[in-house]
């Protein structure tokens, strides 16, 4: 299992160099001069020279990619180009806010779908399964954006029972959260309900059964942990669209997280910022993906072994 | 044995077939299963020889290493004569079309969205046995043959009984005309009274069309009943082959005793000489040294542990690899 | 004197309600299992052998199953009108089984020694530690080596044998008074095989228990059975002694069944055979089920349903026309009907 960790520690390295180079080759590509958006409107050529030397950015694009990864191996990921601040710091205060509002997402996902998901497959084709997996399937279909506009309307413009939006009390967690964690929710309470109708058949349920334990033992102990041993892949991968869920979310709720630092970096070709920010977000989906991975072998213990 | 005065159509020569096992990590050593550990026999034209033994014991890889459905690891196959470790792939192609196999569960091996007629048809077409007007009447000709009506070309395996399937199956086995039919398990999946009319059905074709039998089971009653020569394999090795009456009525390896032995019967006096077996069949990733089967063997001495036993010949059709076969073959059974 | 009865089924019936209709997958099923003895239910691939197995201790999936006539009478209760936790109680107390895949029967990752403790807390008052230790005991019991070290493992470390002295010791936990084994060594190698046979004799002979034994091999049954039940299609055809059954066996469908069976003693040109097929159970045909593939079929046989009565005063039961008075007369129709 030690082995298993670093090994997968080792292979975060090219991760990292695979994002930087992709992100750093699409900012190329993408219209818009970065030195020109600083200097402002109207400025002259001269000035935007002087940016352009400045920023290095009149370096050759390999020299650029190459001196930047260097950097971020020494834990330097540059200065923003608008306010000259390091990225690192700006990262440092949004992260949190970003991670809060993923973990609060991640839970509704994980409490909610499971809890669908059970209560479904106890009894399937019953009113109650087929009412379900109809949300279920609403869920997944509703673009988040939308989802997230329309409880807006209701519970904050129509209700006000909740606050519009920033990020000042636990209260304007809920609708952000809700919003991003609903659509996770919807796919796992459909995996968590086709898992556990797939072992509820299983020959040692019978067994179970058999022994004459009480049916919620049955459910509870026998059957729900081995379902949900699929489950930990799907929450995990559900955590990675909920990292990209924050992009929209954030600046639908005018929260200052991670992912409205990115999409505002994109806006003002603030290269170093997006590249960051990118960054960060991916060591945080790869490192979520590796618990996910290690608590998979523990629970399944088989795998170790074939 | 008049048989055995042919050239064998099928001869097998230190066959090896291990399979690298995935490493478990860095640093574990690298393991291999030996499924199949240097066997020889040979096979002769009309005759059906068995393989039987205990699950994993290489049997099916057997038949399949010969196939070159798995490339063996060491050792040769001849067919007719000629090595068919260097056949080109065309020349394969036309060995798999006189080498033939119908498997265990005939529902798995047959295509669920082909009919009969059109699976019969593209085996025949990929074989190329005879021109597209003439396989109307032979496709008619086989399904008579197995016991199937006509109109039954027309469905889908999913509209057959288990026993149907395996006619189905050994319907396509015939129609490209093979000369040499593996077996594997072919019997196994099916009731008593399907499996007698299957059997009696396999062995009608053999007298009808001069096939050849490589029969795979772990059935010694069917063994015994079909069977010319019989090979009792344990743990990737031959222990012992030999013409059917000298192997059942005086078993020389202590395995091939305890394996008779162990079979249910229904008759009374089967049931008071019962060899019991202690412990499991090891595991073919670390067989046990020495004599594979030391480990079970009720008569095991140190020479077992150490010295591996060579397959030797007790008389010109039973060879055995024990080292005290004689004197167990003069001993009454325990 | 006759031991007493155990279990008691009578006209146990079980069907299925699918799209494509109603399998009377047990359609009428009696027997009679006494205590300490050995009832072998042999019987072709979809005659019903497990549903009626499932259904004694009321375990049909369902929907689609349903029992929807008879009793099982256990000590003369019920158990097909029995309440759930009065039925729990039966359950794997005074009935267990064992079922025909060691593999897929055990849960995957609890360790065994704690699916048998579990089994023990359920019935019987015994702490953790006392049901554990009692679970080690057990796994001793069927003899598996290093019994302490074995407890703690998963059934993945396990071999096929292994896993099944496993259910068996689940099953003896707490020495129920029937056993059922729904092929409880198909799936095993014959020298595996006949250990647990062995065992299973053994521990029978200690705990005096009854046993239910559900195969389709006759040599298996001969090996362990006192009584047999022969099935088709549903129903019991012919019940009796095991000596009788294999010396001469009264039912068309047994004696073509012993027929067919290769002899391992004697070489044979040619094996006997039953043609035709098994009747769907969606549709079964009003007579005899057996008619369309019986040689000794006559008009009554297709027009009228034989019932499963002992024959001349013996204890034999089976389900044929050729034992009872009808069948003289019914010759001389046939003659009529079919010349
Ligand atoms: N492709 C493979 N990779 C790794 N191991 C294999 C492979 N195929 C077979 N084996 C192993 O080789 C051994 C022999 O297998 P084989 O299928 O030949 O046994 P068998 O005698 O046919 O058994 P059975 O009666 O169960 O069919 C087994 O231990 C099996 O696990
Ligand atoms: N879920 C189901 N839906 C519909 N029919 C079913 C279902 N389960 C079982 N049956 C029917 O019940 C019949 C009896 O099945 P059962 O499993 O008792 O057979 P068996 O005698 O145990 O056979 P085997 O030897 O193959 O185990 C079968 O013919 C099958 O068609
Ligand atoms: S009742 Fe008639 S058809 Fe049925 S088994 Fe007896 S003789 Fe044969
Ligand atoms: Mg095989
Ligand atoms: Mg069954």
């Amino acid at each position: 299992m030690f082995l298993f960790i670093v090994k997968r520690l080792v292979q975060i390295v090219p991760v990292i160099l695979g994002v930087t180079l992709v992100v750093f080759l699409i900012m190329q590509m993408v219209p818009g001069d970065p030195a020109a958006i600083l200097a402002g409107e109207g400025a002259s050529q001269e000035t935007i020279e002087q940016y352009r030397e400045d920023l290095g950015l009149n370096r050759p694009v390999l020299q650029q990619y190459v001196s930047y990864v260097g950097n971020v191996f020494q834990g330097d990921l540059g200065n923003s180009l608008k306010n000259k601040q390091p990225v690192l710091d700006e990262i440092m205060l949004r992260l949190p806010i970003t991670m809060e509002l993923a973990f609060y997402s991640i839970l509704i996902t994980i409490v909610l779908g499971l809890g669908a998901g059970i209560i479904s497959a106890v009894k399937p084709y019953s009113i109650r399964d087929v009412s379900v997996m109809v949300i279920a399937l609403l869920g997944i279909s509703l673009p988040s954006f939308w989802l997230g506009l329309l409880l807006m309307y209701v519970f904050s413009v129509k209700l006000h029972w909740l606050p519009v939006a920033g990020w000042d009390g636990p209260l304007n967690i809920i609708l952000p959260a809700v919003t991003l964690g609903l659509g996770g929710a919807a796919i796992v309470a459909r995996m968590t309900r086709s898992s556990m109708l797939d072992v509820i058949g299983q020959d040692y349920i019978r067994t179970a059964r058999a022994k004459g334990l009480k049916e919620h033992f049955v459910i509870y102990k026998h059957a729900l942990r081995n379902a949900l041993i699929p489950v930990i892949t799907v929450v995990g991968l559900q955590f990675g669209s909920l990292l990209g869920g924050t992009v929209l979310i954030e600046s639908v709720f005018a929260i200052n997280g991670l992912g409205r630092m990115i999409v505002d970096a994109i806006r003002t070709r603030d290269l170093p910022m997006v590249q960051g920010g990118v960054l960060v977000a991916s060591l945080v989906f790869v490192f979520v993906n590796l618990l996910v991975d290690v608590l998979y072998r523990a629970v399944n213990k088989r795998i170790d072994l074939n | 044995m008049s048989v055995m005065e042919k050239e064998p159509i099928l001869e097998v020569n230190h066959l090896k077939q291990y399979f690298p096992l995935k490493k478990e990590s860095l640093f574990s050593p690298k393991q291999t299963v030996k499924a199949v550990d240097d066997i020889s026999f040979k096979l002769y034209p009309g005759e059906t020889l068995s393989i039987v033994g205990e699950s994993g014991c290489g049997k099916s890889t057997t038949g399949r290493s010969i196939l070159r459905l798995d490339e063996p690891t060491e050792g040769e196959v001849l067919f007719n004569g000629a090595s068919m470790t260097s056949l080109s792939k065309k020349e394969l192609r036309e060995m798999r079309g006189d080498i033939q196999v119908i498997f265990q569960d005939p529902y798995a091996s047959l295509n669920p969205r082909q009919t009969i007629r059109k699976m019969l048809q593209e085996a025949m077409t990929i074989q190329n046995v005879m021109p597209k007007k003439q396989m109307e009447a032979r496709m008619l000709e086989l399904m008579s043959l197995v016991g199937l009506r006509p109109e039954y070309l027309e469905r889908y395996p999913h509209e057959f009984s288990g026993g149907q399937r395996q006619r189905i199956g050994i319907a396509r086995a015939l129609c490209v005309n093979p000369k040499v039919i593996i077996c594997d398990e072919a019997v196994s999946a099916l009731d008593v009274s399907i499996q007698a009319q299957i059997i009696n059905l396999l062995k009608r074709m053999q007298r009808d069309l001069d096939l050849t039998f490589l029969f795979i089971s772990h059935d010694l009653s069917v063994v015994r009943h079909i069977s010319d020569r019989v090979i009792v394999m344990y743990l990737g090795s031959i222990v012992e082959i030999a013409d059917k009456d000298s192997l059942f009525d005086r078993p020389s390896h202590p395995y091939t005793r305890a394996l008779l032995s162990a079979i249910p019967s229904t008759d009374e006096q089967q049931k008071k000489t019962r060899i019991i077996l202690k412990g499991d069949v090891p595991s073919p990733i670390n067989p046990p040294t020495g004599c594979r089967f030391h480990t079970r063997c009720p008569f095991a001495t140190d020479l077992c542990k150490t010295d591996v036993p060579e397959l030797r010949a007790l008389t010109p059709t039973h060879k055995v690899a024990c080292h005290y076969a004689e004197t167990l073959l003069s001993s009454p059974p325990v | 004197m006759e031991p007493e009865v155990v279990l008691q089924v009578k006209n146990l019936k079980t069907y299925f309600t699918t799209s494509k209709g109603t399998a009377k997958a047990v359609d009428g099923v009696d027997f009679t299992l006494h205590k300490g003895e050995t009832l072998g239910i042999v019987g072709e691939s979809g005659c019903g052998k497990s549903m009626t197995s499932l259904s004694l201790l009321r375990l049909i999936p369902s929907p689609p199953g349903k029992i929807v006539d008879g009793e099982i009478l256990l000590n003369n209760k019920d158990i097909v009108t029995m309440k759930e936790d009065e039925l729990r109680k039966v359950r794997g107390n005074q009935i267990s089984m064992i079922f025909q895949e060691p593999m897929t029967s055990l849960n995957p990752i609890i360790p065994v020694g704690e699916q048998i403790a579990e089994t023990v807390r359920l019935h019987q008052r015994l702490s953790r530690k006392a049901a554990w230790q009692k679970a080690v005991d057990l796994l001793e019991l069927v003899g598996l080596p290093s019994p302490e070290k074995r407890a703690k493992q998963e059934p993945f470390q396990l071999s096929g044998g292994m896993r099944q002295r496993v259910m068996i010791a689940m099953a003896l936990a707490c020495t129920p008074e029937v056993l059922i084994a729904d092929e409880p060594t198909t799936a095993l190698d014959v020298t595996i095989q006949a250990q647990i046979l062995e065992l299973m004799k053994d521990l029978q002979k200690q705990i005096g228990m009854s046993i239910i034994f559900i195969t389709h091999d006759l040599g298996v049954v001969s090996e362990v059975c006192d009584q047999v039940a022969v099935m088709y299609a549903g129903q019991v055809v012919e019940h009796r002694s095991a000596r009788d059954l294999f010396n001469s066996p009264l039912h068309p469908y047994t004696q073509g069944l012993l027929a067919s069976l290769p002899k391992i003693h004697e070489n044979q040109e040619e094996l006997q055979t039953i043609e035709g097929a098994v009747p769907s159970p969606y549709d079964y045909p009003a007579g005899c089920r057996f008619a369309d593939r019986c040689q000794h079929a006559r008009a009554i046989c297709r027009a009228e349903a034989p019932v499963l009565e002992a024959v001349g005063g013996t204890e034999s039961k089976v389900r044929c026309f050729m034992y009872t008075e009808k069948w003289e007369t019914a010759a001389e129709e046939e003659e009529v009907l079919c010349p």
